[in-house]
């Protein structure tokens, strides 16, 4: 996947704004003709008419040079915004479709930075080339070419120099780019100490780290300030070197001039007119070098956003109908295991059970023992790397991704809503839920008093990432998103953690008394969340330490006994 | 209006910076000159050497070769110049740059922490890296181009009126017409470029919630939906890109249609000039006409490129402000000297009638006294907001009271250098923070100088020696910014290990186990209690089966002590903390 390949939607302003910008470019080079044929013509013979007649040419010429300037600048502008969306159409629709563990390879950060930043530089990158990178050649050769016209001997000096300005002004491109990719790292380290000392500035005081964090700042900011004046120094090159260049082939040209003329061939204006095509080419090959840096970063942002395209190697289920239940298992998990991208250690081990239809399943452990990791494999969130994970009887690798998850309500650990209104967030579980149905939803959810308390009711106003309400009713809204599903399955994962111990109680009643009879997956690190469970999982380091009801495991399960005393021994004493 | 306030000041600072550099600066100004003048005499030896190319069997061949010979020596010493300007410059602007990075750096670790909390994170970053930055840009551009500029635009002037007054001064009278162009484009053009910014500010918000918030997305299978609500923005972004784009890209062409019919003037009135003057004894020749036509094209450019510059010179010098805001904010008070002989803390603490508070308005702590003996345990609890880490705050000196002292073994806490003091409590804070590095750059931060046994051991107390075993690289993978893809209770765990290591006469531990489940939590508090044998600890915990076994538990209500005492008396008391203690078996 290449994402220039976007432009070929914009055939048509790809090829023509570069084409009037030409016709312009076309339109300057007569300009010096015209001078030539004032000074030869007009002058000599003191021809006034003549002289008026064709600077009203050059005006003429200036205008139409003009109107195929702004053409061509209206194609470009067309091009590159087009171009950008297409390119922010792709890219979204595509990171929206990448696995958990490519996103969490990738970092958010970064996709939101690629999102936004690269594909403006990206933009304006196409934008400019359309309208100069063929300008700046086409310029250069036809200013050759017009001097071939006026007089093939003198003119011999363009073809001569060509090659030599051209060696240097890539030769420093060369050298220059890697050095400035070399000032963007180092500019990135000295972004993140200062970053870091920023949000650890408590913990860097208390550890009296104040100085020696100084001294490495103070080191990398040198080598900063080092490798931009080496930079500087090699790019500094570019205007001298070529200005003298330009000024020997000068010299060069106005010499073998003077023998033309001397000669017969050639004319005092013609001279001037090889001088100024002279002089044209160095003006473009300044431009040039502007336009240049901003390819450059374009290509290196274009390759940067290529690579999240590049991403996303994920086994895509191929299945489109969805398959048939078999048996009367709701999920059940057979020797599975899931070893994360670029992790030694499989974060858990053949783990088997089964849930039948309605049961409500704990499952606890410490921290790390891979119980969220556990339910993310229900949904598929993170396929099974050994054994199998199935649904209705069917591995949930067989199922339509959205077949699949539209069965299941998860309630993830961080409770994150979105902007928009309370309704718009809980329309998300079931988009043609009545207010009624939320209502239900809201109320099983113990978020009554949330909705109720807000003014506006389903319609109040939630700020981005839900930061206008608290902890404990982010959670609640969650829930009822889940809810209002009415999924199969229920995932809740350590969602009640921030709900006093009443409100948590008086949750899992509601939801003991649900109609439709889900399958419940509590995830808690309290027992008392998981002791009325049918089956509580007790999970010890990515393997099963013990499965069975809550007394069961107080007798036989040493892991979980040790986390029920840990909350409630002092009571027993 | 605030900006124009601050550019004079700032400026002076700059100055201030630059002084350093003045030898440099001198030279600068010199080589700009010397090398604007140099490129401005090409011309003339141009216009002489074709003046001397009449025409067929008429050149005056060895007057050419002089003024070519000249014309070469004149380019070399041109490019010679530009070359040292570019260097001397690149020197100056990146020296004065590292300096006010270096400066605005260590004002950060000087400032008062009262400052750091009430600024965003994201903002004073902005102001060492982005301003910074474009203070650079512009800082280049200005030295580079402004000397330039201007002796360019004074010498094209003189030349120009040396060759041909009349003409001169036609030129000098149509230019502004190009500048005029451009400036009204350039104001019509801005609500464009309000609008689409703002757009693009939606479109960043969208992508910033979604991205973050992608996996609640997918598992609400909301893809489809999502990206309809994105391309809808999009399209609107594609629509006010493209009126912003197009109408900004008038610039360019506009101002050089205008030129162009400065030159066709030019070259209308230098011919009929030419023409008149025929055989006269000071002649407007053709030559002349030449070196004028280029004076015409090559005066207009300094104008555009002065007042690119001084944009964005106001804009680099808006910048400057905000980081000699920052540089010239007041420090926290510093350390009393002579006070460095204190070489062994024993740990005894005492509050004498602190007040404190964030701001006037709200008082927080009042009338607070309170003392502990070395090796006390001592838990804070209470319910939130209501000023237990706020006492930490005190003890650590983030913040200083406003009245009554701390004290530690007798001495006053604010006479004690925060090195000496800092040194000799170990702390961990609910919010964890790891610095991108090793695992072992994180846990030696207190010890730098700890061997691996030592490093083992504490990590093995701390509970975190399995995980970090079962990583990759062990104690030497690399996690990136903020513990990268460890979990809140791994990240915890670290923590603990690296004030373990450290083992200070006093602890303060502010809900440090709150992300770890109660299992290995008890664990790591036997582990404290080897630890804190002999020491002053301070732990504050929302969890109340965790502060059970202290000597001593502070309950707080509204920055006042309520109770004081042991657990078992506090629950006989059966006052405020016993229903704080039996809210959590409500069921």
């Amino acid at each position: 996947m290449n994402i220039f390949g976007f432009l070929k939607y914009y055939k048509k302003e790809s090829i023509l704004g570069p084409l009037f910008k030409l016709l312009e470019a076309s339109f300057e080079l007569m300009v010096p003709l015209i001078v030539a044929r004032i000074i030869d013509i007009g002058i000599k013979n003191g021809d006034k008419p003549y002289i008026i007649k064709m600077c009203l040419l050059m005006l003429l010429f200036t205008f139409v040079g003009l109107c195929c300037s702004l053409t061509a600048q209206y194609f470009a502008a067309k091009a590159a915004v087009g171009f950008a969306k297409r390119v922010k159409h792709a890219l979204f629709e595509h990171i929206t479709s990448l696995s958990f563990s490519d996103t969490d390879e990738l970092g958010t950060s970064t996709l939101i930075t690629r999102m936004t930043s690269d594909v403006n530089q990206v933009q304006s990158g196409v934008n400019l080339t359309i309208r100069l990178l063929l300008r700046s050649p086409f310029v250069v050769g036809g200013a050759v070419f017009m001097a071939f016209t006026v007089d093939k001997t003198s003119a011999l000096v363009f073809p001569a120099v060509l090659p030599l300005l051209s060696a240097v002004v890539f030769g420093i491109m060369y050298l220059s780019i890697p050095l400035y990719r070399n000032v963007q790292q180092k500019l990135d380290k000295v972004l993140l100490r200062t970053r870091e000392n920023l949000t650890g500035v408590r913990v860097i005081r208390a550890f009296c780290r104040e100085d020696s964090e100084r001294t490495a700042f103070e080191t990398e900011n040198t080598a900063l300030a080092g490798i931009q004046k080496y930079a500087g120094r090699i790019s500094a090159l570019m205007n001298p070197v070529t200005y003298l260049m330009i000024n020997i082939a000068v010299i060069v040209l106005i010499y073998t001039g003077a023998h033309r003329t001397y000669d017969g061939y050639i004319t005092q204006g013609a001279v001037v007119a090889l001088y100024n095509y002279m002089s044209q080419i160095l003006v473009e090959l300044i431009k040039l070098a502007n336009l240049i840096v901003t390819v450059t970063k374009a290509v290196a942002c274009g390759k940067r956003i290529n690579s999240v395209f590049a991403v996303g190697t994920r086994e895509e289920s191929t299945a489109s109908e969805v398959p048939a239940p078999v048996g009367d298992n709701a999920v059940e998990f057979r020797h599975a295991g899931l070893t994360y991208k670029n992790a030694a250690d499989e974060a858990l081990t053949d783990i088997s059970f089964a849930a039948k239809k309605g049961e409500t399943i704990g499952i606890i452990g410490s921290t790390g023992s891979g119980k969220s990791t556990l339910v993310n494999m229900i949904p598929c969130f993170y396929p099974a790397t050994a054994g199998s994970v199935l649904v209705n009887g069917v591995d949930v690798k067989e199922y339509p991704k959205d077949a699949l998850r539209s069965r299941i309500g998860i309630v993830m650990q961080r409770a994150r809503l979105f902007s928009g209104t309370i309704r718009e967030n809980l329309l998300w579980g079931n988009e043609n839920a009545t207010d009624d149905e939320i209502m239900d939803a809201v109320r099983i959810a113990q978020a009554g008093d949330v909705v109720d308390g807000r003014k506006k009711g389903l319609d109040a106003e939630v700020e981005q990432d839900g930061r206008n309400f608290s902890g404990g009713q982010r959670q609640r809204l969650t829930i009822a998103r889940a809810l209002v599903r009415r999924p199969e399955i229920l995932i809740l994962d350590d969602s009640a953690s921030a709900l006093d111990f009443a409100t948590d109680a008086a949750l899992r009643k509601s939801l003991r008394e649900l109609d439709y009879d889900p399958t419940v997956f509590i995830v808690s690190q309290r027992t008392s969340s998981v002791r009325s469970a049918d089956r509580i999982i007790v999970l010890d380091d990515g393997k099963v330490a013990g499965t069975g009801t809550h007394f069961e495991l107080l007798e036989n399960c040493a892991v979980y006994r040790e986390i029920y005393d840990s909350q409630f021994r002092k009571e027993n004493a | 209006m605030k900006e124009k306030k601050n550019v004079m000041p700032a400026l002076k600072r700059t100055m201030r910076y630059i002084r350093k550099y003045y030898v440099l600066l001198v030279l600068s100004v010199i080589t700009a000159a010397v090398s604007a003048l140099l490129m401005l005499y090409i011309p003339i030896l141009v216009g002489d050497t074709i003046d001397c190319i009449v025409g067929t069997g008429d050149v005056g061949f060895e007057r050419i070769a002089a003024l070519l010979t000249r014309l070469a020596a004149v380019a070399a010493a041109a490019a010679a110049a530009q070359w040292v300007l570019s260097m001397i410059n690149n020197k100056m602007t990146y020296g004065v740059v590292h300096d006010v990075r270096n400066d605005a750096f260590a004002k950060i670790q000087m400032l008062p922490m009262s400052y750091l909390d009430s600024h965003p994170t994201g903002e004073t970053v902005s102001r060492v890296i982005a301003d910074v930055d474009q203070f650079a840009d512009g800082l280049l551009m200005g030295f580079t181009q402004f000397f330039t500029g201007i002796v360019t635009i004074i010498g094209t002037l003189v030349f120009m009126l040396r060759i041909n007054a009349k003409i001169a001064l036609l030129v000098i009278v149509l230019t502004p017409l190009s500048l005029f162009a451009a400036k009204f484009i350039s104001e019509h053009t801005y609500s464009m470029f309000k609008k689409q910014s703002e757009t693009r500010a939606e479109q960043t918000a969208l992508t910033d919630e979604m991205i973050s918030g992608i996996k609640v997305m997918q598992a609400y299978s909301r893809e489809k939906q999502t990206l309809e609500k994105f391309d809808e923005i999009n399209d609107r972004l594609e629509k006010c890109s493209l009126k912003a784009i197009f109408y900004s890209s008038l610039t360019n062409p506009v101002t050089r249609f205008v030129n162009n019919m400065v030159y066709a003037v030019v070259a209308l009135a230098g011919a009929f000039s030419v023409i008149s003057q025929a055989g006269a004894a000071a002649a407007f020749t053709v030559g002349r006409l030449a070196s004028l036509l280029s004076y015409a094209n090559q005066y207009t450019k300094p104008f555009n490129e002065i007042s690119g510059v001084v944009t964005e010179l106001q804009n680099a010098l808006a910048c400057a402000a905000r980081i000699f805001e920052l540089i010239d904010e007041e420090p926290q008070t510093p350390d009393k000297t002579g006070a460095d002989d204190i070489a062994e803390i024993k740990g005894n603490v005492g509050f004498n009638d602190v007040y404190f508070s964030y701001s006037p308005e709200k008082p927080l702590i009042r009338d607070f006294s309170l003392d502990v003996g070395a090796g006390r345990r001592i838990a804070i609890v209470g319910p939130t907001g209501c000023g237990k880490t706020t006492l930490i705050n005190l003890i650590m000196r983030f913040y200083d009271v406003n009245s009554g002292s701390i004290t530690v073994d007798g001495t006053d806490s604010r006479d004690i250098p925060r090195r000496v003091l800092r040194g000799n409590i170990g702390m961990v804070l609910q919010e964890t923070w790891l610095k991108s590095g090793t695992i072992r750059d994180n846990i030696v931060m207190g010890r730098p100088d700890a061997s691996d046994e030592e490093i083992i051991a504490a990590a093995k107390a701390a509970h975190s020696y399995g995980f970090i075993r079962r990583l990759p690289d062990g104690f030497d993978t690399v996690i990136g910014e903020d513990g990268g893809s460890l979990s809140q209770g791994q990240k915890q765990l670290l923590c603990i290990t690296r004030v373990m290591l450290c083992r200070p006469p006093m602890l303060i531990l502010d809900e440090a186990t709150s992300s770890i489940d109660t299992r290995t939590e008890i664990r790591i508090q036997e582990a404290f209690s080897r630890l804190m044998e002999g020491r002053t600890s301070f732990v504050v915990a929302h969890r109340l089966s965790t502060i059970r076994e202290a000597d001593d538990i502070i309950v707080m209500k509204d920055g006042n002590i309520v109770e004081t005492g042991r657990h078992d008396e506090l629950l006989a008391k059966n006052g405020f903390y016993a229903s704080l203690y039996n809210s959590q078996f409500a069921e």
